[in-house]
């Protein structure tokens, strides 16, 4: 027995120095996306015989817990795909890897991402990830209730709205919200204590509101900050408050939409796909699970406020872990990820749009093979009308405080003016 | 008591003395060995993490970055911070919605099992609820109460009664999550009173009834004074138990709605994982330690748990 355990140990380090391979270990969530990165790993394998990429895939609540112990311990991923919400700690704590010089270096291109995505990973010259994919959102609705609501999908495709009168979607709302006796919203006798389909449903409100909010707040001329990486919010803004009060109204007052209470934890999801809703901004991540449950799903593009068109765009980016022991081989990758190579893989895929944006419409032909319609995403994705995730130090902080302020608004248990701006007043304290 | 009585008279103690002392000594080594897999897990699992814990707690430390030292910093933090007292008093809240309920249905469905049913079937379905995780039922119970789609409200529909928001209202919240865990944990805690009740002699039961004793009498003067030993050990796990609700919160409601079921350890957790304050978070755990301690310590003395009013 004594004498075996040296002879593992050296025939353990004579076949590992035999290979000499070096591992790049690359972390994701998305387990859809796993097989599609697969495929990028072996074209990136074939090119650089001797590296290896092992792809470990853990689910979203585990991956955030998973990342920070694995950075404790010395033991983290030397590439791992990053959320923006957690960009301003890790970089904050030097965990991420700056790849502007690399980039410079390589002459690599950045130009052909789509723009702003390269803008959110950036900060003060530093690049903090590669672009891999944008999203941005779309009304999805129930074709068979529009048609019985009489409407068209014309009629959808150049909706318009105002924190005032709610305009033309808020008619279409109405007549798409129908009460257990039959009566539609906008006729006489609607019975609001008992519906059986709302117009419009929704997520719990969450605290960027990507899918619940933002892209009718955003279209009041309405930004969450000044600049990336502000120290302050504008959650004290009379045009949010206007939006979130509309929104509030639309629910306790005219019963079209579900309220905060009844509202589930399951959300427009299982509203939608129980038949209980009849529209529902949702993100493009979303659009092919909608197309999948639900048949009958078709979108639109989001309506146009006061100033326009107005969707929040958010990207993933591939980052680089700082104390990564191969920092050339993981370069390497992370460079290809964000190649055409790789990104021709991803948009062929037909689950995200690719961050490269020559490839949007091969991956608008993607979607189209498997009989989904991605244009209303792809219309709104244009640096005019769309806003970028807010890109601020506290970011977590800042969540807890605008969820409780968003659950006390929709809640109706007070003013909005006052609640947001309480809030508001809340993050200037963390800053 | 034992010691007494075992203690060898003085004249032979010089004979006797060795030979027990090496049968003593073997004894408590066999004694020692029984125990050291529990203490081996107490050390690693209880013991070494509250001493890390306490030493965690006098720093700043994010987990990203080497900690730097805070002195009592985040204990003074601490005593400032009113959403930690707010949760103290949710956690509070909670505590009295779901012991007096909880253990009162525990001890009617153990006095019933063992008065009326004598069925293992129907034994084995009060104690079902206990063995589905507390993820599982939380999922479970969160697909039912779903205010919309969910059956909880088709049944109150039916009975011509409102619907109810129950985890998405902030005035049900708290409460649908106690009504949760008392569903779970009521079987477990009739388990432990059926086992209480199966120490009691029999005879006292007939020779009361041959005194004429009424049902509601016999329970009282000899059912729940005899029980009491289990009935501390039920009401200290189960009240140290309550104060750390944790995974029902976590499936269903995330602390909201707006704020509503933040209960401490739900806060706890909010600082170490989300906002990376593994210090101050730590020190909210002390706090909470050292309160359960004292919660415990003064029900073992009110309710002198430590013995038996038979014999």
């Amino acid at each position: 027995m004594k004498a075996l355990i040296p002879a593992l140990i050296s025939g353990t380090l004579l076949s590992a120095a035999a290979h000499a391979e070096v591992a790049v270990d690359y972390w994701m969530w998305d387990s859809q996306q796993a097989p599609v990165y697969r495929k990028c790993a072996d074209l990136f394998e074939a090119e650089h015989p001797g590296v290896k990429i092992a792809i470990t895939q853990t689910g979203w609540n585990q991956y955030w817990t998973a990342l920070q112990t694995a950075f404790l311990s010395g033991d983290a991923p030397d590439v791992f795909v990053n959320h923006a919400t957690r960009l301003p700690e890790f970089a904050a704590n030097g965990l991420l890897a700056n790849l502007a010089p690399r980039i410079d270096a390589a002459g690599y291109d950045l130009g052909g991402f789509h723009p702003g995505l390269v803008e959110t990973w950036s900060k003060e010259g530093a690049v903090y990830g590669l672009p891999k994919d944008w999203a941005t959102v779309a009304l999805a609705y129930d074709a068979g209730k529009l048609a019985a609501a009489g409407l068209s999908p014309e009629d959808l495709a150049d909706l318009d709205w105002s924190p005032e009168d709610g305009g033309s979607f808020q008619q279409a709302i109405a007549r798409m919200t129908v009460d257990a006796a039959g009566t539609r919203g906008n006729e006489p006798g609607f019975d609001g204590s008992k519906v059986a389909t709302y117009g419009l449903v929704s997520n719990p409100f969450s605290p960027h509101g990507e899918t619940e909010w933002s892209y009718l707040a955003g279209s009041t001329g309405w930004r969450f900050i000044d600049a990336p990486w502000a120290e302050s919010y504008n959650f004290d803004d009379p045009r949010l408050a206007a939006t979130l009060a509309w929104f509030r109204d639309l629910a306790r007052g005219h019963h079209y939409m579900p309220t905060a209470e009844q509202t589930g934890k399951l959300g427009g999801e299982t509203l939608m796909f129980s038949g209980k809703g009849a529209m529902s901004v949702i993100g493009s991540w979303q659009a092919g699970l909608y197309a999948q449950s639900m048949p009958s799903v078709r979108f639109a593009p989001i309506p146009a406020g006061p100033e326009g068109r107005s969707s929040m765009f958010n990207g993933l980016a591939d980052s680089v872990w700082s104390g990564s022991g191969n920092p050339d081989e993981a370069w390497a990758w992370t460079a290809f990820l964000g190649s055409d190579a790789c990104q021709s893989v991803v948009a062929e895929s037909g689950i995200v749009f690719p961050a490269r944006e020559a490839l949007t419409e091969d991956a608008l032909r993607a979607f189209e093979a498997k009989g989904i319609d991605m244009s209303a995403f792809v219309a709104v994705a244009t640096p005019e009308t769309t806003f970028p995730f807010p890109v601020t130090d506290y970011g977590n902080e800042i969540s807890a405080i605008v969820r409780d302020a968003l659950d006390r608004l929709m809640l109706g248990q007070g003013d909005a003016d006052e609640i947001l701006a309480g809030a508001d007043a809340e993050i200037d304290r963390l800053f | 008591m034992s010691g007494q009585i075992d203690a060898p008279p003085r004249r032979r103690a010089g004979r006797m003395l060795p030979r027990m002392t090496a049968l003593r000594r073997r004894e408590a080594l066999t004694g020692y060995l029984f125990i050291l897999p529990a203490g081996i897990g107490l050390l690693a699992f209880f013991v070494l993490p509250t001493l890390r814990a306490a030493q965690i707690s006098l720093t700043h430390w994010n987990l990203m970055r080497p900690a730097k030292w805070a002195g009592f910093e985040n204990y003074a933090r601490l005593w400032a911070d009113a959403q930690f007292w707010d949760s103290m008093w949710i956690t509070l809240c909670y505590v009295l919605y779901n012991i007096p309920v909880q253990t009162a249905l525990g001890l009617l469905i153990a006095v019933l099992a063992d008065r009326l049913a004598k069925s293992v079937a129907l034994r084995a379905v009060i104690i079902a609820p206990y063995l589905i995780s507390n993820v599982v039922a939380g999922l479970v119970w969160l697909l039912m109460l779903d205010p919309l789609i969910g059956m909880t409200n088709s049944f109150l529909g039916l009975l011509g009664l409102a619907p109810q928001g129950f985890l998405s209202s902030p005035d049900q919240s708290l409460i649908s999550v106690a009504a949760i865990s008392i569903w779970r944990h009521a079987g477990f805690t009739a388990l432990l009173f059926y086992a209480g009740l199966q120490a009691i002699p029999k005879d006292l039961y007939e020779a009361a009834r041959l005194d004429g004793a009424s049902e509601a009498a016999m329970f009282r003067l000899i059912t729940l004074p005899l029980l009491r030993p289990v009935l501390v050990f039920v009401l200290v796990t189960s009240i140290v138990g309550s104060f750390q609700v944790f995974d029902v919160i976590a499936v269903t409601t995330q602390g909201g709605p707006a704020g509503s079921t933040r209960a401490v350890l739900w806060y706890i957790y909010e600082n170490a994982f989300q906002f990376s304050r593994m210090g101050y978070a730590s020190a909210m755990s002390m706090v909470l330690f050292a309160i359960l301690v004292l919660v415990t310590l003064a029900q073992m003395r009110l309710l002198r748990g430590d013995r038996s009013d038979l014999g």
